[in-house]
């Protein structure tokens, strides 16, 4: 069978203030009909770069500086843009990382599937309607008929994800172009969505190329892969020798970066890393007297928690009740119970994991704890004494320092007019910690050194930084308060696997040094696995399942457990690396 | 939707409340009305009597209840100025500034709207920046500066308008209107236009940076890897998703348009409420001044009510929220 897509030498380059920037260089790759190819990658690899190359939608500036992409032998750069217009939708489409806000709210999906299909046939309305609940249900939307009618915000991030794919299907391309499809779905309907992009290869021949940075996903789809970084190929080939052995060093280090369900390491081991090993001016400025010695001193010299016994944290009948927003009616609107009933200790020393789904109430639950949302019944205990809920707990209130936060998005969760220097420093003067100016500094300088940043990052703003630092600059402004217990929540969901590697080797490390206990929320099973000494699971606000983490993953012994990892990609693939 | 009306109904009754009485105090309390209607010669006994007559001494929340009674039946006072049953004087007074308002806004939209549209698509390109820059200048000079501006262009250079006044008007009923007459329409141009320019320099900016973020978003970026025409994609796609904020933006500035189209009236002589009350503030007329209030209040209302309205029109997310609960 000839190629269905054939990319060679294809380089991408933007003009900038600073000179030419080149996104992508040199890549090569094929697709046959009906085959699934993924092109994985950091962020900066350039994956996203190449599907845009492909469909001829590069933002501007940007353009194809060199090499060649043939679809179904007719070569694409050379078309007018009125011909390449013609060819999306009816040759190539796309499909988006998030449902949520791939769909225009203000039309039903009707309309988005009518008119997609009108535009690229000649079939009356009727036709293209019949069409169009045909593809629905060839998606899997139940009740395709009766929901045409509604609109985007109608259907959950599943559902409307499975509208996205009919809108890519409606007008039969031979190529879809797949960008991160499942990223900001849950495990269960990312199973599901997958399935259905494996179906759809299948049974109507279209090629897909699946863009993701999720290994997991990789593993479990494609036929073939491109490993890519910094724009350019390292390595390709069948999915299974690609990701069971890997040649390139660099595949080798995101292999063992990835977490594993199967087994707990101990620490994540062999990270390539981007930073300069010689001492570089940036590496040298100190602060006088600063050290991460320092700063592990410092930290352990504050009164700490005598290890008694009894958890350091312990939740009783835990109830959580939202109101929906009243704006548009008289009542109170109604009543959503985000937590219901939860009860949960955590041990000194000791790391919790909390799994979840989206809207299990994880998040809520953290917020609970630290006095953020107020609960509606239920008695949060820390070191046997109880807390005040909500708003109830003074700002100073001696939990308010013992207990920190680390948040998921470490792009919102820094304020970017503020330096790093102020910004680890507010707990300091906030909590009395230290009075000297002099003082003050040297802690946040010896703090940054601590979490693996040059102390001269305490001059630069946030905004200076790559999501990965950002969380090492968190996680320090949450330890120089020098707290006793730590919430996580979904701390390396928005970040690389590598990245994600080290910052979870750094909250193993300080977790061990310091003694502190966590409680570890994400929705990455993986993750908990490699983070927890124990497990909860919560569902649509109750507790599912406490268990030991070791015997969770052993055998979850609850069915929803059971389905959750059962549903989560599997890597065996790797276990040969 | 109904709880929702009935819900932003029972707020405005509250504004309508607040405004009232600042209209009130103004009205009891800015100078001693007793002393402004008579005369110097006017004995004491003589202005005590006028005073037990008009109620003065009445408790201040019975005063206050018999203000807000007269509001709402209708009865307005007199016009210690003209006096004129207050009433009679703004309904006179209405048509002209109402008519200039809307011819105002319908220049700011026909001509805001597609060029912030034009902006946003050509980014960068030579005419968008020519527009953008000369709206910025337009937007720069005061409204009193323009209208002189133009009055000496077209009114005294080329002699093309007129430069005050309405022109010849037509009586519908109560109603003068304007838009009959060959002479009214043309005296309606300058005076519009001078009212207009803030309001079209602000819907074109919205309007351009609203569809510049709309055409960033994945939903737009998806209906073109569709190959859904542009044309499309700009106005059916693109174009809907930017009013919502605009509409609310636009229609507050409505009725800042007709509350201070005072500057406008008085350059054109335009003889419409803003002249009104410039007048009866040069004269203290209280009376006037404190009805004027209340009716620039009762717009305002009204026209965050027609907004709030126009959501659900428009935004299916909003109808369909406040049908479900």
């Amino acid at each position: 069978m000839g190629a269905l897509l054939e990319v060679t030498d294809l380089t991408v380059q933007y003009p900038t203030r600073f000179g030419l920037f080149t996104a992508i260089e040199g890549i090569n790759l094929s697709l046959e009909p009906g085959q699934i190819h993924g092109l994985v990658g950091e962020s900066g690899a350039g994956k996203s770069t190449i599907g845009a190359a492909i469909i001829g939608l590069i933002p501007s500036p940007g353009y194809v500086a060199q090499g060649d992409i043939k679809l179904l032998g007719q070569s694409l750069p050379e078309l007018s843009q009125k011909a390449y217009h013609k060819l999306r939708g009816a040759k190539i489409s796309m499909i988006f990382q998030d449902p949520q806000t791939s769909l225009n709210p203000l039309l039903t999906i009707e309309d988005q599937l009518v008119e997609t299909i009108r535009q690229h046939s000649g079939h009356s309305y009727q036709e293209a309607r019949d069409k169009a609940v045909a593809l629905l249900i060839e998606t899997g939307l139940e009740n395709a008929q009766g929901r045409m009618s509604e609109y985007p915000h109608q259907f959950s991030g599943g559902m409307r994800q499975r509208v996205v794919i009919a809108l890519a299907l409606c007008t039969d391309p031979d190529l879809i172009i797949a960008d991160e499809p499942t990223t900001a779905l849950d495990v269960a309907i990312q199973a599901q969505i997958l399935d259905l992009i494996r179906r759809l290869a299948n049974d109507r021949g279209v090629g897909f190329l699946l863009i993701t940075h999720d290994i997991g996903v990789i593993a479990e789809i494609t036929d073939s892969v491109s490993v890519l970084r910094g724009g350019k190929l390292m390595e390709e080939g069948k999915t299974a020798q690609v990701l069971g052995h890997p040649r390139h060093d660099y595949t080798k280090a995101l292999m063992a970066a990835v977490p594993r369900l199967e087994e707990k390491l101990d620490r994540f081991a062999n990270i390539l890393s981007d930073e300069p090993s010689l001492p570089t001016p940036e590496l040298l400025w100190k602060v006088d007297g600063a050290s991460d010695q320092f700063a592990t001193d410092w930290l352990l010299a504050g009164e700490r928690h005598t290890a008694s016994d009894g958890p350091v944290l312990s939740v009783r009948d835990l109830d959580v009740t939202f109101y929906t927003d009243r704006q548009f009616s008289l009542g109170k609107g109604t009543a959503v119970r985000a937590l219901q009933g939860i009860s949960l200790d955590v041990q000194p020393g000791q790391v919790l994991g909390v799994i979840g789904e989206s809207g299990s109430g994880k998040s809520t639950l953290a917020k609970a704890i630290v006095g953020l949302v107020r609960p509606s019944a239920g008695r949060i205990e820390f070191n046997g004494s109880e807390l005040p809920l909500g708003r109830e707990r003074a700002r100073t209130h001696p939990s308010r320092r013992k207990i920190q936060m680390v948040f998921q998005d470490p792009y919102s969760s820094l304020n970017n007019r503020r330096k790093i220097e102020d910004i680890i420093g507010e707990p300091i003067r906030f909590f009395d910690l230290a009075r000297d100016k002099g003082e003050q500094r040297r802690i946040v300088a010896s703090v940054l050194d601590l979490v693996g940043m040059p102390q001269r990052a305490m001059l630069k703003f946030p905004h200076q930084f790559s999501g990965g630092q950002r969380q090492r600059i968190a996680i320090a402004r949450a330890l120089v308060a020098r707290p006793e217990f730590l919430i996580c929540d979904e701390p390396t969901s928005a970040l690389d696997v590598s990245i994600q590697a080290q910052i979870l080797n750094l909250l193993k490390d300080l977790q061990a040094q310091f003694g502190l206990s966590i409680l570890f929320i994400s929705h990455n099973l993986a993750v908990v696995r490699q983070m927890s000494d124990h497990v909860v699971v919560l569902k649509s606000g109750k507790l599912m399942e406490s268990k030991n983490s070791d015997d969770f993953f052993a055998g979850p012994g609850d069915a929803y457990s059971r389905r959750l990892l059962a549903e989560t990609p599997s890597l065996d693939l790797l276990l040969g690396a | 939707m109904f709880s929702f009306i009935l819900k932003r109904l029972v707020q405005s009754i509250f504004v309508m409340l607040a405004v009232s009485l600042l209209a009130f105090a103004l009205f009891r309390f800015v100078g001693d009305p007793v002393a402004v209607m008579v005369g110097q010669e006017t004995s004491i006994e003589d202005q005590e009597r006028l005073r037990e007559q008009l109620g003065l001494n009445d408790p201040v929340i019975a005063q206050y209840t018999r203000f807000l009674g007269n509001l709402v039946t209708g009865d307005f006072g007199f016009s210690y100025r003209t006096r004129q049953p207050i009433g009679q004087m703004i309904l006179n007074r209405m048509p002209a500034t109402v008519e200039l308002g809307f011819v105002a806004l319908l220049i700011s939209l026909a001509v805001g709207i597609p060029a912030g549209i034009y902006t946003a698509l050509h980014n960068d390109g030579v005419i968008a920046n020519a527009i953008l820059i000369t709206t910025l200048i337009g937007i720069s000079i005061p409204t009193f500066v323009i209208g002189i501006f133009l009055i000496y262009v077209f009114g005294v250079q080329l002699g093309w308008l007129p430069t005050f006044g309405r022109g010849d008007v037509v009586e519908i009923g109560w109603w003068k209107t304007n838009f009959l007459t060959l002479g009214g329409l043309r005296a309606l141009i300058l005076p519009a236009i001078t009212l207009g320019v803030y309001q079209l320099t602000l819907t074109m900016r919205l309007v351009r940076s609203e569809m510049q973020d709309v055409m960033n978003t994945d939903f737009i970026k998806f209906a073109i890897a569709r190959g859904i025409d542009y044309r499309t994609v700009h106005y059916k796609h693109a174009l809907r998703n930017s009013m919502v904020p605009v509409i609310t933006i636009i229609g507050l500035q409505f009725g800042g348009v007709i509350a201070f189209s005072i500057v406008t009236e008085s350059v054109f002589q335009w003889p419409g409420m803003g002249l009104l009350f410039l007048d009866s503030i040069r004269f203290v007329d209280i009376p006037v001044m404190s009805v004027y209030l209340v009716l620039i209040a009762l717009i305002f209302v009204i026209i965050n009510l027609i907004v709030d309205i126009l959501y659900f029109v428009i935004d299916p997310r909003v109808r369909l929220k406040a049908e479900a609960s």
